[in-house]
């Protein structure tokens, strides 16, 4: 399996991937963006779609739409009561720009396929070199803000009442979140890019008791998710989106069960 | 105890659209002060908090930290905190949250310290490792208060915390509270509609009607002023 380059590249970019979305989904859980990510994801589809009618990569034409359109979503869902028909609203109208620009630039339903539901086959070392520097970024601004993010984040009330920066920290988080979007739309694809990026974390919330062992425990699920679907999509030749979302879902539910027993003990 | 200024309302007044919450209102906070702020639903007291919180702009007046506001450090412990059963927050990690001043991420080991002494100070100490989010009513108000205390404050703001708890959790919270009042000159504002409670506890009281405010000596607080206050 090793001695194809396209999987070594894939493995590479696999573990990145784990890792961002392992650290950024305690954030995600945190403050409840579940349905932000699905909607970021959406829109990265778009913005690949249009980097792809510009004739870009699409990796760029992701990061300009998911890091413009995060500041955008973040002020139009800052009051709670509108959040979802906000999101919602903004969801529909990218996913209708993603469907135009693949028509405007004449591709097949394959393009279409491969920035939904992702692909191993097409990441070269040139994509794996330029994840790495985006999800070292990423990780550099999460150790900087680290203190500030986890008290927003855990305790909103407390934050604000400390007179901490929360809008700049809101706005801050969504610009890093896109730019994870966007890096691990590569292998799961855009469609299916938040189960990376909440499920690993969401069952890591029943097993931690403090955040870091949350962190941790969040990494090791994504990892255990993208390295083993990766080997099973090698073996099966079955599409990788589709056992990482199976690995990470029964995960899920097996924690939720654990949850259960627990309670009725 | 000092008499040295601590904060200060001059004509002091929020107004929603159309609906004016309070006016003129003028007042010195000097520290070691225990003063209650009571006044039925709606008279502006939480208003009146978020402003000196400077989290309001008022509509006119202005609220000053003595000598400045360098020198002023505010612990706020609200009745209610939207904390997940399921956090992965232990009320030691719930308490470290307050403290942002160092770089790292991780806790030094003076702020462990610190933690560690406000825990047993607040009697927390023995349930340190519990998850926040499966700690009792009274377990968690003294988890907020420790996170408030645990940068050391001089200008402590419990609004309405006690108000969910049983006699007994009320009392030991509000002992240990009188008692860094008394020891530290903690300046302290007791939201409340307890009145034997703030009379037991306070030694000022602010009394918001909506006709205006009434203050003065602990003493001078009664029930039936409050009522007289309610039906105005």
């Amino acid at each position: 399996m090793f001695s194809y380059e396209f999987m070594r590249n894939a493995f590479a970019a696999g573990t990145i991937i784990a890792i961002i979305c392992g650290i950024m989904g305690v954030f995600v859980i945190a403050r409840n963006m579940s349905f932000l990510t699905h909607t970021l994801s959406e829109i990265g589809f778009s913005g690949a779609a249009f980097g792809i009618f510009a004739g870009w990569a699409p990796l760029n034409g992701m990061l300009l739409f998911t890091v413009v359109s995060s500041v955008i979503v973040g002020q139009l869902s800052a009051r709670s009561e509108r959040r979802e028909a906000a999101t919602s609203a903004i969801s529909a109208l990218f996913i209708g720009l993603g469907i135009l620009f693949l028509s405007l630039a004449n591709k097949n339903a394959s393009y279409a396929t491969s920035i939904l539901f992702g692909s191993v086959i097409g990441i070269s070392a040139a994509d794996v070199r330029q994840m790495l520097w985006l999800s070292l970024l990423v990780l550099i601004v999460i150790f900087v803000i680290y203190r500030f993010l986890k008290f927003d984040s855990f305790d909103h009330t407390g934050a604000r009442v400390k007179g901490l920066w929360t809008n700049s920290l809101s706005i801050t988080f969504l610009v890093l979140l896109a730019l994870s979007v966007s890096v691990a739309a590569q292998i799961v694809g855009s469609l299916l890019i938040f189960i990376l990026l909440t499920l690993p974390a969401a069952t890591a919330k029943y097993f931690a008791h403090t955040v870091s062992g949350m962190m941790i425990l969040a990494v090791a699920l994504a990892l255990i998710g993208v390295w083993l679907g990766l080997v099973l999509s090698y073996v099966t030749n079955y599409p990788v989106s589709f056992f990482i979302a199976a690995i990470e879902a029964v995960c899920y539910f097996a924690a939720l069960g654990w949850q259960k027993l627990q309670t009725a003990e | 105890m000092t008499t040295t200024p601590i904060l200060k309302l001059d004509n002091l007044g929020v107004t929603f659209p159309n609906h004016p919450v309070f006016k003129d209102l003028n007042l010195t906070i000097n520290h070691g002060d225990f003063l209650s702020i009571v006044g039925k639903n709606g008279v502006g007291k939480t208003t009146l908090m978020r402003t000196i919180l400077h989290q309001l702009r008022p509509t006119h007046g202005q609220v000053t930290y003595l000598p400045d506001p360098n020198h002023v450090k505010i612990g706020y412990v609200p009745q209610f905190r939207n904390i997940d059963a399921d956090y992965p927050l232990t009320i030691e990690d719930f308490v470290g949250l307050n403290l942002t001043g160092w770089k790292w991420p991780w806790l030094s080991r003076t702020e462990r310290q610190a933690v560690r002494e406000i825990l047993k100070e607040t009697g927390l100490e023995a349930i340190a490792k519990r998850p926040i989010g499966q700690a009792s009513g009274g377990e968690r108000q003294k988890a907020y208060l420790a996170q408030a205390l645990v940068e050391a404050p001089n200008l402590l703001i419990l609004d309405e915390s006690t108000a969910s708890l049983d006699p007994v959790t009320k009392t030991d919270l509000l002992d240990l509270v009188q008692e860094l009042n008394q020891c530290l000159d903690l300046t302290v504002l007791f939201v409340t509609h307890d009145i034997p409670m703030a009379r037991k506890y306070s030694t000022e009281y602010l009394m918001l009607t909506p006709r205006g405010a009434e203050q003065g000596p602990i003493a001078g607080l009664t029930q039936n002023k409050v009522w007289e206050g309610e039906n105005v």
